[in-house]
């Protein structure tokens, strides 16, 4: 009896590893990870990301003949899980390509996995500029952060007049750091005094408090505050301000495109302003037109957000590389990408420049009646 | 002085509040922060304490009976969120009712977790039961991962409880008001409960030695279920306030309250309900202080709690109200 049921167990375990093997080394697919959070305090933006990828892999199921199969990947808002879980796409699925991450933390952290493997890696909408600098294997299909927060300094001095602004951002995380600096140096330049900021305050990720900072900035009485960082603790802050009877008008960057910011904030968030990539109002490709056709027909009634239209293309950007390459060899996709040059995305025409980022017009929304509108349209640099 | 210190609530509660006219003095003095900020600055960190205090209380009397730290309870927090996020937003219940309906369901899980996860280890070493509550955290976390995906959901806005009051430029919620009433209405019924009733007496009982109190005809399974009944009822009370006060409801964000918690246990001395109530205060205060204070570090102000814990380890291992460490077997 004990020698039967040692046997099964060996069978089965001969079986399973027989099994992991031929589920990888098969050649027919081509394999994409998509490296997203899922879960964790950036939830809602990787499901916007992924979204529009599998909305792309939908229309563009195939390249080079071969299948194009989606490996997803839960980076859960993590750091230290993002690194394990992009080396968990290169070694185990053996993908051929990388889409993401929302957050540019998360992308830094894959970014010497991906370069070591030569697995070349798009991100969607991550906009710290040390994700692809310094780094052949990293690319991008979004603006970087010293474009985005010099539009929304412009945006704050001119349309505001703003003379005095506070800032608050999110230590614990590199996008909201860098934005912020951005906005600091572009916002001190135009009104040329160094002390123009008033009040900086920090948070860390997965705060629920920010009454003590709030109440200081109050007293400093700025023209202006802004708050890059993650959609709920940024609503949260915004709620939380107009309760402490701030009335001084926010503005942020492009992660508070989404429902969760909404959803949070009510009617507290109601004339946020911020910078994001995308809206039906700046068609200028025929693959926009598609995107939003096909994307309307799959979400009746749901207006895509820029992050799911960025997932798209850069999927649809993948694709066009390796068949530019006409093969799926990593070094071989990356010289493909890295020539990248007009490529008709939906998010505009997109030409990758040497660090491998795209240039691109930023848009500028706001919260109208709970809805997030079109404000305003920055010309790229 | 430190003999009263050791003993004395009132002593302790004096200590703050002379910290508190310090602080005052210290804030209009060297930073020339108005009044009005000031006083803003104490209803904030008083409403985000009596939550803290609310929490702690739960894993004061679990240790008490069990010397155990209950690590699950910041999640039993955290499922408190959501049952009150479902019965107001999906059930569409008046807040009243929905309150009832967390205070009902929340310490089920409670009990439940207590039955499956700690009463089978209960004659095993306490580092089993220590690892199982680990366990029974990460295992709240993901079912509620599961069961309502990782995206934070919002407790719709209660009227009567969000609506801002100003008095005198200083602004606050209703909720922010009401949740020191509740907190200090709930200890005095709890307090009752302890010294007067029977049970009350029990539970102390159980406290002391549960052999010896299984042998005086104490129903100690019982005693040991209630006794995590009603700390999970407090945690649900805390976490319908923090849901109000806080409406971005994810799976994890049970963990740092929880161990926020637990420290404000640990500062007031843990297993005196009281000493919980003092250390939440303390802690939610001196959170809000050290941001009002010292704007240039507010980026650490989580690290005020766990450098408080250090401290007190150090100084004073058994809490502020503690008494002598009762060493159980």
């Amino acid at each position: 009896m004990k020698k039967a049921s040692a046997l099964l167990l060996a069978a089965l375990l001969a079986m399973s590893a027989l099994s992991g093997c031929a589920s990888s080394g098969s050649s027919d697919v081509i394999t994409i990870g998509v490296f997203e959070p899922l879960t964790g305090d950036n939830a809602a933006g990787g499901e916007l990301e992924v979204a529009g990828i599998e909305l792309a892999n939908e229309l563009y199921p195939e390249v080079l003949g071969k299948k194009v199969v989606l490996v997803k990947v839960d980076n859960k808002s993590d750091k230290a899980e993002a690194a394990t879980a992009a080396a968990r796409l290169v070694e185990q699925n053996k993908v051929q390509a990388i889409i993401g991450s929302w957050g540019s933390s998360l992308s830094m952290a894959a970014g010497n996995i991906v370069m070591d493997a030569k697995i070349p890696a798009v991100g969607a909408s991550c906009t710290n500029p040390l994700v692809t600098l310094n780094n052949d294997y990293y690319f991008r299909v979004c603006f970087i952060d010293p474009f985005q927060g010099t539009v929304m300094a412009n945006y704050a001095t001119s349309k505001l007049g703003a003379k005095t602004a506070a800032i608050i951002q999110e230590v614990s995380n590199d996008y909201s750091v860098g934005l912020a600096s951005f906005f600091e140096d572009s916002f001190t330049k135009t009104t040329g005094d160094a002390s123009s900021i008033v009040e900086k305050g920090n948070y860390q990720t997965g705060d629920k408090d920010f009454t003590a900072i709030l109440t200081n900035i109050k007293q400093k009485n700025p023209d202006v505050i802004f708050a890059p960082g993650n959609f709920t603790e940024s609503a949260l802050i915004i709620k939380q301000a107009r309760q402490l009877g701030i009335t001084t008008p926010f503005l942020g960057g492009d992660t508070w495109e989404t429902p969760d910011f909404l959803s949070v904030g009510g009617a507290e968030v109601e004339g946020a302003v911020f910078s994001t990539f995308f809206d039906k109002a700046m068609v200028t490709t025929s693959e926009a037109t598609k995107f939003l056709a096909e994307f309307e027909k799959k979400n009746p009634g749901v207006e895509p957000a820029a992050v799911t239209a960025l997932g798209y293309d850069a999927y649809i950007l993948i694709l066009d590389a390796i068949k530019r390459a006409n093969s799926t060899d990593g070094p071989a996709i990356r010289d493909a990408l890295a020539s990248t040059s007009g490529f008709q995305a939906v998010t505009g025409s997109t030409t990758l420049d040497a660090n491998g980022d795209a240039v691109k017009d930023a848009v500028i929304k706001s919260v109208t009646g709970g809805k997030f509108t079109y404000l305003d349209y920055v010309k790229a640099q | 002085m430190a003999k009263v210190l050791k003993s004395n609530l009132a002593a302790a509660i004096m200590a703050i509040m002379l910290a508190i006219i310090l602080i005052y003095i210290y804030s209009a003095a060297a930073i020339k922060m108005e009044t009005a900020v000031f006083v803003q600055h104490m209803v904030n960190g008083l409403s985000l304490g009596s939550l803290f205090a609310l929490v702690a209380i739960g894993y004061t009397m679990v240790y008490t009976i069990l010397s155990m730290i209950n690590f699950a309870h910041g999640d039993i927090f955290m499922m408190s969120i959501y049952f009150a996020f479902f019965a107001v937003s999906s059930f569409h219940m008046p807040w009243v009712l929905a309150l009832f309906c967390v205070i009902a369901t929340t310490p089920v899980i409670g009990a439940l977790i207590e039955r499956f996860a700690y009463r089978p280890l209960r004659d095993a070493p306490k580092n089993s039961v220590l690892i199982s509550a680990i366990g029974a955290s990460f295992l709240l976390e993901n079912a509620a991962t599961y069961l309502f995906g990782g995206r934070p959901k919002a407790l719709p806005d209660i009227p009567v409880l969000t609506r801002v009051i100003t008095i005198q430029s200083v602004n606050f919620q209703v909720v922010s008001i009401v949740i020191p009433i509740i907190t200090f209405v709930l200890l005095a019924v709890l307090l009752n409960f302890i010294n007067r009733t029977k049970t009350g007496i029990a539970m102390r009982a159980v406290a002391q030695d549960y052999e010896i109190a299984r042998v005086m005809g104490v129903n100690i399974n019982w005693i040991i279920s209630l006794t995590f009944i009603i700390g999970s009822a407090l945690a649900a009370v805390g976490g319908f306030m923090w849901g109000v006060r806080y409406p971005g409801i994810t799976p994890t964000m049970g963990v740092m309250p929880g161990l926020k918690c637990f420290v404000a246990a640990v500062v007031g001395g843990i297993g005196d309900i009281k000493g919980a109530v003092v250390g939440g205060f303390i802690l939610g205060l001196g959170e809000i202080m050290i941001v009002a204070l010292f704007p240039g570090i507010s980026g650490y102000r989580d690290a005020f709690a766990f450098v408080l814990l250090i401290v007190i380890l150090l100084v004073k291992p058994t809490g502020i109200l503690g008494s002598k460490a009762r060493e159980k077997v």
